[in-house]
């Protein structure tokens, strides 16, 4: 498996950490019920198909990065930089 | 039909025309008492124990493809009771009993083998954690002797001793740990759970649960509805597909672990040695192929394969503990795919919906579960209750923060 950087291009598996689902994104905030907590760290739709999720590129560039990618064929279909997405 | 050596030489004599099939290929029933959602390991025992222990044989298992076909045919059939944590060791404490009587329960063989588990230390701080994972195996009723770096010698004479990066320190010996025959014990149970009134039903999807004001009323399958007052749900490495169909969403990530088989060899390997420190393990199976495997790729993954740093990083990790299997020709690869759950531990639980259970979330350790986990989830759904030894497998655990975390590097899907 290769990622495409936006800003290194395209490199290893190996010089990625994978960190989990991209439902790390939508913290719940300040005062949020319990239930929210335990939907943002634990529950996960964990499709078969096409997912996102966040990696980290740890030998490169540390920056995060927001990966679409197919859980069933590893084919990866876009990288974006976490830290240039529209809120 | 009862298997036995008399029968093996009376069919020798007259041609072996006598066999029958070891289970039957019924049509599904319009409606049964329970139905368990797959057709693997766990649930087959599942099917078998709900029969045996609590008298209930309306029972459909439905695999969508054949039985066996999934993550009990693809995996290392490891079999030990080594865990630490009250609530993992009970459990699979009972499980090593379950294997210990199953062959003459099932009157099948499926050649489990106690030739004993190594898993080897390589620092002070490492003994001191094995030593205290050893009394605490011990406290269970169950086997560890803590063996020092001559100990091991003695049995694993073959390692590299002194290679830089780990030495050996020594070893906790787990004597009644070892290997069975994966796809025996799934047909095994399969012919067990047929014989007492099971239909077994394959090449049989579900589609949909049915639920009713929040009780399950059956499943919708490729070969029509059935109608069910319990309903099991009991796929892992698909659990996130089938709970969706009830409305839940699980603490589930899938992950895909790799293993490996050599050609066969010579008996060259008699236990299985595990290497936590470079992610690697390694056992020879009766036919001779050695079998071993690593750790996770560690991303999200359904495709039943994995990805080259991986297989790279075992191989390293085989040739800095034992460099004679260099020469040895790995014929196969494959992947499994893992329920991994947050904190590494499995889930035995009801769910909101009235009379649907729910078993999942086994992690790699999955194979040397099949008995107990059948026995406990068969327990749930006849009782309506926990069995004992499963009751911290709850669903809810990690909303309430009650955590079985053997690892102890916390609750978090990319740590397990």
């Amino acid at each position: 498996m290769r990622l495409t950087c936006p800003l290194c291009g395209e490199r290893d598996r190996r010089e990625f950490y994978y960190y989990g689902a991209e439902d790390y994104l939508r913290r719940p905030g300040e005062g949020a019920p319990l239930a929210d907590w335990d939907d943002y760290l634990h529950l996960r739709d964990n499709p078969a198909g096409v997912t996102k999720d966040l990696w980290y590129h740890e030998a490169g560039c540390a920056q995060w990065l927001l990966v679409t990618r197919n859980t069933v064929t590893h084919e990866i279909s876009g990288v974006e930089l976490v830290a240039g997405r529209k809120e | 039909m009862r298997y036995s050596g008399l029968k093996v030489i009376t069919e020798g004599l007259f041609g072996n025309k006598g066999w029958k099939p070891a289970w039957r290929d019924p049509a599904p029933k319009a409606e049964y008492d329970a139905v368990i959602i797959g057709g693997g390991g766990h649930g087959l025992s599942t099917a078998y124990y709900l029969a045996k222990n609590h008298g209930i044989t309306n029972v459909a298992v439905l695999e969508k493809g054949y039985l066996g076909g999934g993550n009990v045919g693809r995996n290392t059939t490891i079999v030990r009771a080594n865990y630490f944590l009250p609530g993992n060791s009970e459990f699979y404490s009972h499980s090593l009993k379950l294997w210990e009587g199953l062959e003459a329960d099932l009157n099948y063989n499926v050649m489990h083998s106690q030739r004993g588990l190594i898993n080897l230390f390589h620092s002070d701080g490492q003994r001191d954690a094995f030593a205290r994972r050893g009394n605490a195996m011990i406290n269970q009723g169950d086997d560890a002797i803590l063996l020092d770096r001559e100990g091991v010698r003695e049995h694993l004479p073959y390692l590299d001793f002194e290679q830089t990066r780990f030495p050996i320190y020594g070893g906790l010996l787990h004597p009644r740990g070892g290997s069975a025959r994966h796809d025996a014990v799934a047909w095994g149970y399969a012919r067990g759970a047929d014989r007492r009134g099971v239909d077994l039903i394959q090449n049989c999807e579900v589609t949909g649960i049915d639920i009713e004001n929040g009780v399950v009323k059956g499943v919708q399958t490729t070969r029509g509805a059935i109608r069910a007052k319990k309903v099991g749900i009991v796929v892992a490495g698909r659990s996130s597909q089938v709970a969706a169909m009830a409305g839940m969403r699980l603490p589930i990530e899938s992950h895909v672990l790799q293993a490996f088989v050599t050609e066969g060899l010579k008996p060259v390997i008699d236990h299985v040695v595990s290497f936590g420190m470079g992610h690697f393990y390694i056992s020879q199976s009766d036919k001779g192929g050695l079998v071993f495997g690593g750790d996770l790729d560690f991303y999200a993954s359904y495709a039943a394969r994995g990805n080259l740093p991986m297989v790279e990083h075992v191989m390293e990790a085989g040739m800095t503990l034992m460099p004679m299997i260099g020469r040895a020709k790995v014929l196969r690869s494959w992947g499994g795919i893992m329920d991994m759950s947050p904190d590494g531990s499995p889930v035995i639980d009801k769910t909101h919906v009235e009379g649907l259970f729910l078993d999942c979330g086994w992690n790699y350790g999955g194979f040397k579960a099949v008995p107990a986990s059948g026995w406990c989830m068969a327990h749930l759904m006849a009782t309506g209750e926990s069995h004992e030894v499963a009751r911290k497998f709850r669903l809810d655990r990690f909303a309430t923060g009650h955590l079985l975390d053997e690892e102890g590097t916390g609750s978090q899907h990319n740590l397990h």
